[in-house]
Formats: C-alpha cells, sequence, structure tokens
C-alpha cells in the first residue's frame, strides 16, 4: 500500500467512520472530518514531493487484482496530468467543511460525510488507470453531490439535483458501453494495455467504431464539463446547491470531464478525437461567448458565477482539441487555476449569503464600506478570475490562446473575446455589489471576515498569487504528461485539423 | 429393464432439500392448531431452522453431483446455485414476515407451510432434468404462490391479486405443457438432454416448424412466469394485491426459479434453435425494459412501482438470456442473486411503513423517513442505489456482467437501449429518495414504530449482501461461473 492508497482509503474510511458517530455530537463530527480531510491534505502534499520529473510513465502505481473474472484490476498511479488534480481535490475538501462549519445545521452528520466520501470518489477518479475502477469511481461521486445539492440546497433543490444526476447517468451509461466494447475488444480494462495495445495494432478498430468510442466516451465527458449545449443542468446544480456543494462541484467535478477528455478521449482515439475537432471547436467557442454573455444579465451573483464557469470550461475545451503543446499545457493549466478561483468566488458568494441571505446583486451596494477584507479579497479574486497578469488564470488562458493561435488564428479572435467579456461581467458585478450606496440592511448585516472565513481565503488567494507568478512549481509535470499524450494523440490526420475537407479526405484513406 | 425403485444414498442426498422442507412444512401443519394461539412466533422459527437444514441439504447435494431418479433430477452447480438462492431467498420472507403476521393477526402454520411448499417446488424446478419435471415443480411452487397471495382471506385486494395470478398462471402453464406434449411428439423424450440429441440428429429437421412452434409455446409460457413482456399484465396487480411480504417473495424466488428453468430448457434443449428464439428474447427484453422502466416513472403506489421495476429488472435478465452464452447464463444467475437481495430490502421498508391493512404504500408516505430513522432510510438508499445500478452495489455489477455478455454476443443496439433505459429507471428511483430525504416528515413518518428485529434483519442482511456482492463479487460470480455450463 503506497500513498496514493492511503489517500483513496483515508477518506473511504473515514466516511464509515464519520457515519458511526452519533449525530448528536455534531461538534465531534465537523472536527473528524476537518481533521481526516487535513490529514489527506497533508500526505497528499507527499505526491508533489515524491513526484519525479523527466521519469516517464505513471508514479506511486499500484497494481492488483480486485476481481478475477473478468479481470478488474486495483490499479492506480498518478502521472503530471493527475498529480495536481488529486491535490486541488484535497486542498479544497477542508475548505469546502470549513465554510459549512456553521451554516449547516440540519443533519450535519450526513453533510459532512457525504463530503469526505465525495472527496474518496474524486481522488479515485484521478487516480485510477483501470477503465472498470475508473468508472466505479466516476459514478460514486454522483452520489454524495446528489444529496448535498436534495437535501441542503436552496429553494429548488430538489429539481436541480434530479437534473444533475440524470444528465450525468444518461452520458454515464453511454461511458460503459464503450468501455465494455473495449474490453471484449482488447481482453482487459488495464488502462495502460489498451493503449499499448492500440499502439502496437494489437487491438484495430474500425473507423466507425472508433468514432463510435469516441463519441460515447467524449458525451459523457461533455456533460460533466459542460459543453455548450449539454450545460443546462450546470446553473441549476450550482445555484441550488449549498456553497460546499458548489465549490465542489465548480472546483473538481467538472474538471473530471475535461480530465476524462485529456486522459482517455486524446490518447485512445487520435483519428477520431482529430476528426471531430473541428466541430468540438466550434461548441467550445459557441460556449465561451454565450457563457459570458448570459452571465453578463445575471441578478443573481451565483447564477453568474455558474455561467462564468461555462465560459471558462470553453477555454479549457479549446486548448485542448488544439492539440498544440502549449493548447494543452494551458488547458490543464487552467482546470487547476479554475479550481481556485472560481471555487473562491462560490466560497465568497456563500459567506455573503450567510450574512444577508440573498443571492440576488440588487439586494446589495456598499459593501466596501461595511466590510473592507471582504471586499478586497473578493476584489483579488475576481481580477483572478478575469485573467490579470500576476496572478492565476493569466497564465492558463494565455497559453490556451497562444496555443489556439498555432493552431487556427481565427479561433483565437473569438476565445479572445470571452476574455475581454468576462472582465465586462466580472466587475460590473463587483461594482454593483461592493460600490454604490450601503443599504441599512447590508450596513448592519455585512460583519468583515472572522477566523473562520479568514483561515479558508488565505490559502485560496495564496494560491492565485503563487500559481500566478511562479508556474515552474506547478507546470513541468503537466508539460511532460501533456507532451505524452499528444505523442499518443497522433494519428494519421494532417496537424491542421481546420480544414475540414482535409480530414473528410483522409477519412476516405483509411 | 425394470427400474429400480429403492433410492440410494446418494439420491437422497441429492434430494435432501426437498425432503427436508417437505418435512417441515408438513409438521407446521400439525403444529398449527397446537401453538398458533400460545406462541404464534414458533412457526417463523421452524420455518428459519428447516431453510437452514435445507441449505446444509443443498451443500450436501453438491458434493454428489450427477443424477437421480432414472435421470429425473440433475444436481449440478447451476442447480445448487438456485437452490442456495431460492432457500436464502425464503428465509428472508419469514424474516419480513413476523411484523407483517403479527400486525395483521394472521400468524399460522399454515402461512409458512405454503411458503416451504412454494419453495420445495422451486428447488425441484431449478434441478429438473425432465419436461415433466419441470411442470411438477412449477405446479408445486405455482399453486403454493396463488394461496399465499390470497393469504388474508377477508381481504379484498387479496382475492382479486389471487384469482387474477391463478387464472393468468394456469392458462400460461397450459401453454407450457402444450409445448412439451409437441416436443414430446416430435423427439419421443421429455429429457433435456435426449431432446437436445434428438433436435441435433438430421432426422430432426424435417419437423423443425412443430419444434418452432412447441419452443414458441414454452417461450410464451415461461415468459408469463418470470413477468417478462408482452406477458407482464398480470404481475402489477398481482404485487399490488397480495400481502407485501408475499410480492417480495413472488417476485424474487418465484422468478428466480422460472428464469432457471427458462435458461435450462432453452439453453439445453433448444440451443441447436438459438438462432430462431434469440430474436424473440430480443424483442421480449426490450419490451419488458422499456415498458417496465416507463410504466414506473407514473406510478404513486410503492407496491405497483416496484411491480413495474420487478418487470423491467426481468427485462435485463432476459438481456442475458438474448446473449446465449456461459457469460450470460452467470451473468443472469448473479444478477438474480443480487436483485433478490435489493428488491426483498425494498420490499422490507415497504412492510415496515405499511401498517396495518397496508394503508400507507404510497410513495409520499415515505416523507421524511431520513429525518425520522436514518437507518431504515439508508438501507433504503442502499436497495435503490443498487437498483439504479451504481458501482459497489450488486446491482451496478451484475448489471454491468449483463451487458458484457451481451457486447459479446455483438447484441450493440439491445446493450446502449438497455442501458438508456437504466438511466430512465434513475429517475423514479431517485424520487423515492427525494421523498425520504427532501420532503418533511409526513404523517406516517412521525409516527412510524421502531424496527422489529425480524424486520431490521430483513434490512441488514440483504444490505450487507449487497455491498458484497458489489465489492466482492468474485466469490459468487465465481460459483456462477463455473455453474453456467448448461450448453455443454
Amino acid at each position: 500500500m503506497n500513498l496514493l492508497d492511503l489517500l483513496i482509503a483515508i477518506p473511504g474510511i473515514g466516511f464509515i467512520l464519520t457515519l458511526l458517530i452519533p449525530r448528536k455530537q455534531e461538534q465531534a463530527i465537523r472536527t473528524f472530518t476537518l481533521g481526516i480531510s487535513l490529514l489527506t491534505f497533508v500526505l497528499s502534499l507527499g505526491l508533489a514531493t515524491g513526484y519525479q520529473t523527466g521519469q516517464a510513465g505513471q508514479q506511486f502505481v499500484t497494481d492488483t487484482v480486485w476481481i478475477a473474472n473478468p479481470e478488474i484490476h486495483w490499479h492506480v498511479g498518478i502521472d503530471g496530468l493527475s498529480l495536481w488534480l488529486i491535490i486541488l481535490s484535497t486542498f479544497l475538501t477542508p475548505i469546502a467543511i470549513l465554510i459549512s462549519w456553521r451554516y449547516i445545521k440540519d443533519r450535519a452528520k450526513e453533510f459532512f460525510a457525504f463530503l469526505i466520501l465525495l472527496e474518496f470518489g474524486l481522488v479515485g477518479v484521478f487516480a485510477a488507470w483501470d477503465l472498470f475502477l475508473f468508472y466505479v469511481f466516476w459514478e460514486i461521486v454522483l452520489v454524495p453531490m446528489y444529496f448535498l445539492i436534495g437535501i441542503w440546497g436552496h429553494d429548488r433543490r430538489i429539481y436541480a439535483a434530479v437534473k444533475f444526476f440524470l444528465y450525468t447517468m444518461a452520458g454515464s451509461v453511454l461511458m460503459l458501453v464503450a468501455i465494455i466494447f473495449i474490453y471484449n475488444r482488447a481482453g482487459t480494462f488495464d488502462y495502460a494495455a489498451i493503449l499499448s495495445g492500440l499502439e502496437s495494432g494489437k487491438i484495430m478498430l474500425t473507423h466507425g467504431e472508433e468514432t463510435f468510442l469516441f463519441l460515447a466516451f467524449f458525451v459523457a465527458f461533455a456533460i460533466k464539463v459542460p459543453l455548450f449545449p449539454l450545460h443546462t443542468w450546470l446553473p441549476d446544480a450550482h445555484v441550488e446547491a449549498p456553497s460546499a456543494g458548489s465549490l465542489m462541484l465548480a472546483s473538481v467535478m467538472l474538471k473530471m470531464g475535461t480530465y476524462g477528455l485529456v486522459r482517455f478521449c486524446l490518447p485512445m482515439f487520435p483519428t477520431a478525437a482529430r476528426e471531430n475537432a473541428p466541430w468540438i471547436i466550434i461548441l467550445a467557442i459557441i460556449g465561451i461567448v454565450y457563457g459570458a454573455l448570459v452571465a453578463m444579465v445575471q441578478p443573481n451573483m451565483k447564477k453568474l458565477v455558474a455561467y462564468s464557469s461555462v465560459s471558462h470550461l470553453g477555454f479549457v475545451v479549446l486548448g485542448i482539441f488544439s492539440f498544440t503543446q502549449m493548447g494543452l499545457d494551458g488547458a490543464v493549466y487552467q482546470m487547476l487555476n479554475h479550481g481556485i478561483s472560481t471555487g473562491a468566488l462560490f466560497v465568497l458568494v456563500g459567506f455573503m449569503y450567510e450574512r444577508r441571505h440573498s443571492l440576488a446583486i440588487s439586494d446589495y451596494g456598499g459593501v466596501a464600506t461595511a466590510a473592507p477584507w471582504l471586499s478586497t479579497i473578493f476584489l483579488i479574486t475576481t481580477l483572478a478570475s478575469i485573467g490579470l497578469p500576476t496572478l492565476n488564470n493569466f497564465v492558463g488562458e494565455f497559453l490556451v490562446l497562444q496555443g489556439t493561435a498555432q493552431a487556427n488564428f481565427i479561433w483565437t479572435v473569438f476565445a479572445a473575446l470571452g476574455v475581454i467579456l468576462s472582465a465586462c461581467y466580472m466587475l460590473w458585478m463587483y461594482q454593483r455589489v461592493f460600490f454604490g450606496e450601503l443599504s441599512e440592511e447590508v450596513k448592519h448585516h455585512m460583519p468583515d471576515f472572522n477566523a473562520r472565513e479568514w483561515a479558508c481565503m488565505i490559502p485560496l488567494v495564496v494560491m492565485m498569487v503563487w500559481m500566478g507568478v511562479y508556474t515552474q512549481t506547478f507546470l513541468p509535470p503537466v508539460t511532460e504528461a501533456n507532451a505524452k499524450i499528444l505523442d499518443q494523440s497522433k494519428g494519421n490526420v494532417p496537424l491542421r485539423v481546420a480544414l475540414p475537407h482535409a480530414a473528410g479526405g483522409n477519412a476516405h484513406a483509411r | 429393464m425394470l427400474a429400480n425403485f429403492s433410492p440410494s444414498a446418494d439420491d437422497l442426498l441429492r434430494f435432501s432439500p426437498e425432503i427436508i422442507l417437505t418435512v417441515a412444512g408438513t409438521l407446521l401443519m400439525v403444529l398449527d392448531p397446537l401453538f398458533a394461539r400460545r406462541l404464534p412466533k414458533l412457526f417463523g422459527h421452524l420455518s428459519i431452522l428447516a431453510l437452514i437444514l435445507a441449505i446444509a441439504g443443498a451443500a450436501g447435494a453438491n458434493s454428489v453431483p450427477g443424477s437421480s431418479f432414472s435421470n429425473l433430477l440433475v444436481v449440478d452447480g447451476f442447480a445448487t446455485f438456485f437452490r442456495f438462492l431460492v432457500l436464502a431467498i425464503g428465509i428472508l420472507t419469514v424474516l419480513a414476515s413476523y411484523r407483517y403476521l403479527d400486525l395483521e393477526a394472521a400468524e399460522t402454520g399454515e402461512y409458512h407451510a405454503l411458503l416451504l411448499f412454494s419453495i420445495v417446488g422451486q428447488c425441484l424446478m431449478v434441478a429438473a432434468n425432465d419436461l415433466i419435471m419441470i411442470f411438477i415443480g412449477l405446479e408445486i411452487s405455482s399453486i403454493a404462490t396463488y394461496i399465499l397471495a390470497g393469504y388474508l382471506r377477508n381481504d379484498r385486494r387479496n382475492n382479486e391479486a389471487a384469482l387474477k395470478y391463478f387464472l393468468l398462471g394456469s392458462f400460461a402453464t397450459a401453454f407450457l405443457l402444450y409445448g412439451v406434449a409437441m416436443i414430446y411428439g416430435v423427439t419421443g423424450t421429455t429429457k433435456l438432454d435426449e431432446i437436445r440429441t434428438a433436435l441435433n440428429s438430421p432426422a430432426a429437421s424435417s419437423s423443425f416448424g412443430m419444434v418452432a412452434v412447441a419452443a414458441a409455446l414454452m417461450f410464451v409460457g415461461l415468459g408469463f412466469k418470470v413477468s417478462g413482456a408482452p406477458f407482464q399484465i398480470w404481475a402489477p396487480d398481482v404485487y399490488q394485491g397480495a400481502p407485501a411480504p408475499v410480492s417480495a417473495f413472488m417476485a424474487t424466488g418465484p422468478k428466480a426459479a422460472a428464469f432457471a428453468i427458462f435458461f435450462r430448457i432453452f439453453l439445453t434443449a433448444f440451443q441447436q434453435i438459438a438462432g430462431g428464439w434469440e430474436p424473440l428474447v430480443w424483442i421480449s427484453a426490450l419490451l419488458s425494459m422499456t415498458i417496465g422502466n416507463f410504466a414506473a416513472l407514473t406510478q404513486t403506489n410503492l407496491k405497483r412501482m416496484l411491480a413495474y421495476s420487478s418487470i423491467a429488472h426481468a427485462g435485463y435478465v432476459l438481456v442475458a438470456l438474448a446473449a446465449h452464452s456461459d457469460i450470460g447464463t452467470a451473468a443472469a444467475m448473479f444478477y438474480l442473486a443480487a436483485y433478490a437481495l435489493m428488491n426483498i430490502g425494498a420490499f422490507a421498508v415497504v412492510i415496515h411503513m405499511s401498517g396495518k391493512g397496508e394503508r400507507h404504500v404510497k410513495i409520499e408516505d415515505l416523507a421524511g423517513l431520513g429525518k425520522r430513522q436514518p437507518v431504515t432510510a439508508a438501507m433504503l438508499t442502499v436497495f435503490l442505489m443498487s437498483l439504479i445500478g451504481i458501482p459497489l452495489t450488486g446491482g451496478f455489477f451484475g448489471k454491468f456482467y449483463i451487458f458484457e455478455a451481451a457486447l459479446q454476443s455483438n447484441l450493440v443496439w439491445l446493450t446502449v437501449l438497455g442501458l438508456l433505459n437504466s438511466a430512465v429507471a434513475a429517475y423514479y428511483y431517485l424520487r423515492l429518495l427525494v421523498v425520504m430525504y427532501m420532503y418533511e416528515p409526513g404523517e406516517v413518518a412521525n409516527n412510524i414504530e421502531p424496527l422489529t428485529p425480524g424486520l431490521r434483519a430483513a434490512l441488514i442482511l440483504p444490505a450487507i449482501g449487497t455491498f458484497f456482492l458489489g465489492v466482492l463479487p468474485g466469490v459468487v460470480l465465481g460459483f456462477a461461473q463455473r455453474s453456467a455450463t448448461l450448453g455443454h
């Protein structure tokens, strides 16, 4: 059992132990789950320090048989792609617990237990190297989030929770078909074996089969991302979820989709991925612009942040399907950035909701006078989110745009529009909420940060700056992993995917 | 040659579960007038004891595999697997019945004796190697179940359920019997392995039409017994009307046994003409899943919803039959075991909620159960997750394995449509979770009594089993895979 196994086992065991604590002991439950999540986080730092850049392949590998026939392995390991996503999950879970400390009064035991279960699933998703195991974790993640939204959410929580569950479920059953199909062809669920089988030609897929499999995986991931037009579950789920739910949903769960695209869709189905890239990129660009425009007119802060996620995630998909090193690096970096800065926005909006009990922008105004520290932190987060240099999002967006420009300059033009629009809607919201006339309600209900809230925000702000100014900490493992994935995804299609007739012609040639 | 009528020790051992249960059932009837007043729980305890002994007997029988009684019975892994399954279902049913019978003041030896006789029939069915034997087992099982469905004889719904079940059931049995007669006419035998040999011979091709008609007739009869579409019409009415523990039993025990003979007949005797019946099963599987799931979406009565869900689940097992491979058989065996656990567990919650006269069987009656009785609610959550097919539960692995088998047999569209169906199914199962956890407690949840020991066992044992099948499926699956060699 190595460190990575521990990181999955601790939240799993923690979940069961939490269920055993009597429900009256709310303080004990909170402290215990916080302890578990902090322990997991501290241990997960060992992944970063122990990770050796320059050593190709997965690290921290455990590979033992789980089920003998059909042969399913407990095969976990990390590379530069999953490394930071795992740490992001373990980093945000304690924050999710802390921001719910006072807010959750009803059925606290279940709430905190579900957060820990969520962490178990998330770490597992990013660590799994066996397709079956990946699917298991992928589905497990659904359950706690369904309950988090449905039980502790706002007014339309039930609708949002069911919609969230069914959307994801519909996508993932198609992925299950594809996984089984691959298993029947390859005789194994082991991802590394499947990849090498595909590469060496031991596993042959016809063009039609590859397209079908690609689409089955792609739809499951695209729903999770969410890619326009499959995004409609997201605003509902984000707005109705409690803060901790929105935080985990936006920061980590959306990344499951983009992670899946990079991890599975590109290397396994290189030809199909490149052939289908043109329309995927168009959808991504529509998502970027559409998300931003819709965000601009939202009267509700949480909904605004939710639609901004659609826009930001469009960047990630654009970077992935640009098939350039820079675009892919930027996409992965942007996944992490979005996790930090949008997560922070949800946390801050949550703090304000706890004070004012409203999410409507019009119910605020003049908050800067009443709560200067809150306003300052909110401003830093806003600036990070719109991509101000020296803060994290800038790096990711820049890389994505540059990578995209290498592939096709027209895309860059449209995508850059999203950056401008994001400045519009974020700053406009900031202005309406924090400046202007200070109303009586806001004045009396807007105390500044307390110690617990500081404890949540400081790590997030530190990360925004760190990831903005010193990318060397984070990027090298990512670049290395991406280079390998790009190499695997070199189908026999010309690099210039923008030209549809070239891709089509190639399809005939096969 | 004169047959030898004195059974050997091995023969008796192979037949021991049936012997034990028959003796116990008869004993219960004798004890009924003596203890019905003083020790009403005694019958349940004795039934459980008998069922445990029968499991031991089935294990003993498995140590001397082979055929008995002039090749009428065959004890192989397949038979043993299903014997274990129906006996375990029997134990869980008895556990779930204590509270119900107590509330209705209807604890009699008769109820338990009928249950045991029904299980005797099922044990016979799954081990039968002869169409006549199958018929006898089916009738023993069915007649006992008809009576059980109308057990509370002063209850109108019980009467309706029993009558419907009886009339339609006899009709279906007649179809089956008709098919048996025609097969006998063609091949001159009722033994499954001999039919197979006869159908393999070149002479059989001349009477192909007759064989096809016979297979179709038997398909109708068996399709009714497993409540596969388009022969599912009876199931919702009967499951809704019958006493809740009996519904739980009917949806699992007789169904599992009926599937066992379905597989045995079609994969042993009719393997040769699989190309002919596969499309029929394909259509029936798809219809069952679709009708079951879409009809369940609109139900307000819990028992009726579970009835439609059981039709849908029969559809999944039919997918495994359509695959007609060893993997398909093993998948069906595993799935039926997982399904039995999750379904009895879900029905146990219904029994717990419903109260005297089954007044509270609406879905809304679950409102707020998660607040008032978190443990009961958590158990039901486990069963619902398994019914939806969420990983780490038996239901997921079973479903996965069934569709794995289907894809191996190149049933791509059936797999896609089946799995999309299971996404539809998620909606109505989720609705129970919504009502249970996200609604404020209603009158029913506020006045609910604590779990009785019997019901608690009927919840916890299936929950443990569900997780066991989901986390460590290898044990049961390995057994199923070793036993699923009907086609050879």
